[in-house]
């Protein structure tokens, strides 16, 4: 990629404004609609639940009345690592899983899977989830399927792809049109969509004219486990510290914001 | 040349590095995982022509606005509809999954009838001529016994044209007994009736508001317009608004607020009195409402010389902030700073109604709560509190009656609504299990149930499946199974909600008119009929005034001449807005004194000195020495619906484990009963029992059991049947002593290791 293709690079995450998430599911159920995500008909086992969009409790662990809960919905984070060398895309001896330098996402692709399973266990972020089972449909409720995304069998990881065909279908109207810039509301994921509160932006990181830009920017942002130097696109924002507190591992000493990242 | 074992081995060598350099490998690996996935089962979505349809969804109660992209003509998935009032752009969890509901297999297909018992129904299909002769047939009959007041009908609304077609039935029918589900709305009607004497529904101006405050109501846990709720919510804290909860638990609501004040169980309404005491005390109340709009705020003499107390006097008198400080368990200064802030920010608001409001409560704590927007003078007043005019969109000519209808509707209520006893209700459907089952025969000899789900939704649903099971015919109006339509003697099947066309009106706390129109969103997949079509293909069956009574040739023809007009712009733009401007206070009230009342002579007696307004729960300390109390979420539909696949999937297992319901406790009791994290209990209140699984949280306060709402449904598929515990099971309405209405907020219970 020369010089000026990198300029132009998108990287695409988003801000997630824990404060506004009011843990409501709405992002979830979106998402699973949008993507053809399988339901069984136990779902409280959280191990094998597959949920690509999940939203995770924190509580503060102090006593009543000075508890305090929040919710924090976690996407695919989108690593870029060092330079494309995402956890998952490193360990994939199948190629099934590889980082985009164009948007900066990071693909899955069903077919090339295997199953081995070597992403998840290397993801920190649980973000992955395996097929242990073929999906099964209650008859008739096949129709609500979208042929936008592949259905996934048994035997496979799969994860949330930051809606990728939406940005397909948005290109794909802005090459027809002539154009090869999408301007930030043509693509947007579905729970960013679907999120009532309005607690989810998603734009292009790199851009200054996106919201996305500026949000990840307050001092009260963090991302998850940032030590980790997994340079994930995912921004966490809360006015609360023990929330921030939660993104990563600190010692008692220390303050969050402050710590360097490992990379 | 001959090989030997060093060549051979040079050679194998070779060839495994050379293939291991190739792309061969990993092109067989490429391969071998995609020919391995080419598997008939899988299914492969076809593609299609894509468009969208905006639509209503009436599956939750406010109605989120939807538009469906659908592949030619699959529904493949639901969004909010941009601009639509209330929800614009966003849609609440159930409506966003209904898709599985319109291609759930569980859907009724066609009329059924049960020929098995009530326990163990037997369905056989009947078609629609058949069903509608039998029905009319037995509403036949029983008129000529001139008994027409022994039919009953629970809907799930009293607001829109197929709830008001069934009023309508029973009118012309001769039966005073129509019920709708209860809500919150029913007392916030009943304390503006009191205090500002209009028939009105409660609208609140949130987006103006500057000051928020919530007596338990679940902002973000479905309560009101929860779609509307949660932009709001976000406003306020981009606007920073401060928002206070009051709430037992922490719930989410409270988590999200600034300040959660974590009151005694049942003290809700008395912080709000001591907030009131506070504000009087220091006179921070608007005095110009005081002084000029309100009737009794001092006392005051009749015209015979007569003393009577003003709401200020019993007010000072009898919430001190002692008394309240230790009643809530809300330090003083607290109850001062809140009650200073409140009255000090131009345009406070106080909200009322538990959780989602499903239970309507006590009305002396709605009036409680909102003596407090009275004193802040924000009645009727941008970021108020609003009495708005009801719904008037339909217009009907009055239902024609023969003698036999005028005898029957003379007759008494069965549910005691606008009885002497409570005068002021208009529906009690609580109380009608008790009255059935203690009577030697069931007065209802026929129930017709449309858009509610009784069995599941009323509180002691034990004792309402007893009563259901007296009753000799029951006909469900439904599009899915449930635990009602398991209990009739026949199903007349409704499209699903993205196949018919209903009007949907106004939301709870709306400060305008909005009147949205369900629609067909896809061709209809089986022989079904609108409630509306079966009713009136019932009324034509009966004939006379009954028949006289329904001159529309189907539901469609009715909807349009109900809406005239303005049907066609409803037709093309999905729904229609008045707006709406409050009259000023001079205007504003319609009680005897056309001023707004603070106390009225209804509750004279029925409070007590230093009351708290709030129902005791059943139950015995000594037998069951902790509180049971529910908490609800906006992952799991608690009204009429059941929730979807998809929503089971995002229920923590914080909430629903297996088969079993999760109760939260915190530590200090799990270690006085013996319990441990994840372990299973036996929760036991005087109303019955559940096993349970225990998760121990500081969410709760020492003594409190909290339990999920809208669990435990008993069907209709493997997805939603047998995952937990009704909690309508284990608690039993107690009557609001004003209203009649349920107040019951918690019940005491017991919780045993199993």
């Amino acid at each position: 990629m020369s010089a000026k293709e990198q300029k132009k690079a998108k990287r695409f995450g988003m801000v997630i404004d824990l404060d506004k998430c009011t843990g409501c599911g709405a992002c979830m159920v979106a998402c699973m609609a949008e993507n053809n995500v399988p339901f069984k008909k136990d779902e409280s086992n959280k191990l094998d639940s597959i949920t690509w969009m999940r939203v995770f409790k924190l509580t503060n662990g102090k006593e009543y009345p000075d508890a305090d809960v929040c919710y924090l919905p976690r996407p695919c984070q989108h690593c870029e690592g060092h330079d494309g060398h995402s956890p998952c895309v490193s360990v994939c001896p199948a190629t099934a899983t590889d980082y985009s330098r164009e948007t900066g996402i990071v693909s899955q692709i069903y077919t090339r899977c295997f199953g081995c399973r070597y992403c998840m266990a290397a993801c920190p972020y649980h973000a992955r989830y395996f097929n242990w089972w073929d999906p099964v449909w209650p008859k008739g409720m096949e129709k609500m399927l979208s042929p936008d995304v592949s259905v996934r069998m048994r035997g496979i990881v799969e994860k949330c792809s930051f809606c990728f065909h939406r940005y397909q279908r948005a290109m794909d109207k802005a090459h027809l049109e002539g154009r090869r810039e999408l301007a930030e509301n043509e693509y947007q994921t579905a729970c960013t969509q679907a999120c009532p509160a309005g607690a989810i932006t998603f734009g292009d990181l790199n851009n200054p004219g996106h919201a996305v830009y500026k949000l990840k920017q307050s001092p009260n942002a963090f991302r998850l486990l940032e030590r980790l130097g997994t340079n994930t696109k995912v921004y966490y924002v809360s006015e609360r510290e023990w929330v921030r507190r939660a993104g990563d591992n600190y010692l008692a000493h220390e303050k969050t914001g402050q710590v360097a990242a490992a990379h | 040349m001959k090989i030997d074992r060093r060549s051979f081995l040079s050679l194998g060598v070779g060839a495994g590095a050379g293939i291991a350099l190739s792309p061969l490998p990993w092109k067989l690996t490429d391969d071998l995982s995609i020919w391995t996935q080419m598997w008939p089962w899988t299914p492969v979505p076809k593609d299609g022509e894509i468009r969208y349809v905006n639509s209503v969804s009436t599956l939750c109660r406010c109605g989120c606005g939807i538009k469906v992209r659908k592949v030619d003509d699959r529904a493949v998935k639901i969004e909010g509809q941009e601009g639509y009032p209330g929800s614009d752009g966003s849609a609440c969890a159930l409506c966003m999954s209904g898709i599985q509901r319109l291609y759930s297999p569980t859907a009724i297909r066609m009329p059924l009838k049960n020929t098995g018992t009530k326990d163990a129904p037997l369905w056989q299909s009947v078609t629609w001529d058949a069903a509608i002769r039998e029905i009319s047939e037995k509403l036949g009959k029983l008129r000529k016994e001139g008994k027409p007041q022994a039919l009953a009908c629970i809907s799930g609304s009293d607001k829109g044209t197929v709830p008001a077609l069934f009023r309508r039935f029973l009118q012309a029918y001769g039966s005073p007994n129509f019920m709708s589900m209860p809500s919150y709305e029913d007392a916030y009607e009943m304390t503006l009736k009191l205090m500002h004497g209009t028939d009105s529904a409660v609208g609140f101006d949130l987006e103006n508001a500057d000051y928020v405050i919530s007596f338990g109501s679940g902002i973000l846990e479905g309560w009101g317009s929860s779609v509307r709720m949660f932009k709001a919510k976000s406003a306020w804290k981009d606007k920073k608004v401060k928002t206070v909860q009051v709430d037992t638990r922490l719930s989410n609501s409270a988590a999200k607020a600034d300040l959660w004040l974590a009151v005694k169980p049942g003290s809700e309404s008395l912080l709000a009195l001591g907030m009131a005491a506070v504000i009087i005390s220091e006179k921070l109340y608007d005095k110009k409402f005081a002084d000029q709009y309100t009737f009794a705020f001092d006392s005051w003499k009749d015209a015979e010389g007569k003393e009577h107390r003003g709401f200020k006097e019993f007010i000072l008198e009898n919430y001190s902030l002692s008394y309240v400080a230790r009643a809530t368990g809300i330090e003083e200064s607290q109850i001062v700073k809140i009650a200073k802030e409140f009255a000090g920010a131009s345009a406070p608001i106080a909200l009322c109604g538990r959780g989602q409001g499903n239970t309507p409560g006590s009305v002396h704590e709605f009036m409680a709560v909102h003596a407090l927007n009275a004193l802040a003078g924000n009645i009727n007043q941008k970021g108020g509190v609003w009495a708005m005019p009801k719904d008037d969109y339909i217009q009907w000519d009055e239902a024609a009656t023969d003698g036999i209808a005028e005898k029957g509707l003379e007759t008494p209520r069965i549910d005691g609504a606008g009885t002497e006893k409570y005068p002021l209700s208009k529906s009690l459907p609580h109380r009608l299990a008790a009255i059935i089952n203690a009577a030697e025969k069931s007065p209802v000899e026929v129930l017709l149930v449309s858009g509610a789900n009784p069995l599941y939704s009323l509180p002691d649903s034990r004792a309402v499946k007893k009563a259901f099971g007296r009753i000799p015919f029951i006909v469900s109006f439904a599009s899915h199974m449930d635990e009602t339509s398991e209990m009739a003697d026949m199903i007349l099947p409704c499209p699903s909600h993205l196949e018919r066309y209903e009007d949907v009106p106004t939301p709870a706390g709306m400060i305008r008119k909005v009147t949205g129109l369900a629609r067909p969103v896809v061709r209809p997949q089986y022989n079904r009929k609108n409630a509306g079509d079966s009713l009136i293909l019932i009324a034509k069956a009966l004939g006379g005034s009954i028949a006289g009574s329904f001159p529309w040739a189907a539901y469609e023809e009715c909807l349009e001449k109900t809406f005239g007009d303005k049907w066609k712009t409803l037709k093309e733009t999905g729904y229609i807005t008045e707006d709406f401007s409050p009259p000023y206070w001079d205007a504003a009230f319609a009680t005897p004194s056309k001023k707004f009342a603070f106390m009225s002579e209804v509750c004279a007696g029925a409070e007590k000195k230093g009351g708290t307004g709030a129902a005791k729960p059943e139950g015995e300390e000594n037998t069951f020495p902790l509180l049971l109390i529910p908490f609800d979420s906006m992952r799991l539909a608690c009204g009429p619906v059941a929730p979807t696949p998809f929503m089971m999937k995002t229920v923590s297992d914080h909430m629903l484990k297996g088969k079993y319901t999760v109760v939260e406790i915190h530590p200090e009791t799990a270690q006085k009963y013996g319990l441990k994290e994840g372990k299973n209990a036996v929760l036991s209140t005087p109303k019955g029992e559940a096993e349970v699984k225990v998760h121990l949280s500081r969410r709760t306060a020492p003594g409190i059991v909290a339990m999920p709402r809208g669990l435990g449904h008993s069907g209709p598929d493997e997805y939603i049947s047998g995952k937990g515990s009704n909690f309508n099971e284990l608690i039993a309405a107690v009557e609001d002593p004003v209203s009649g209405l349920d107040a019951a907020w918690g019940i005491r219970a017991k919780l045993v290791k199993a």
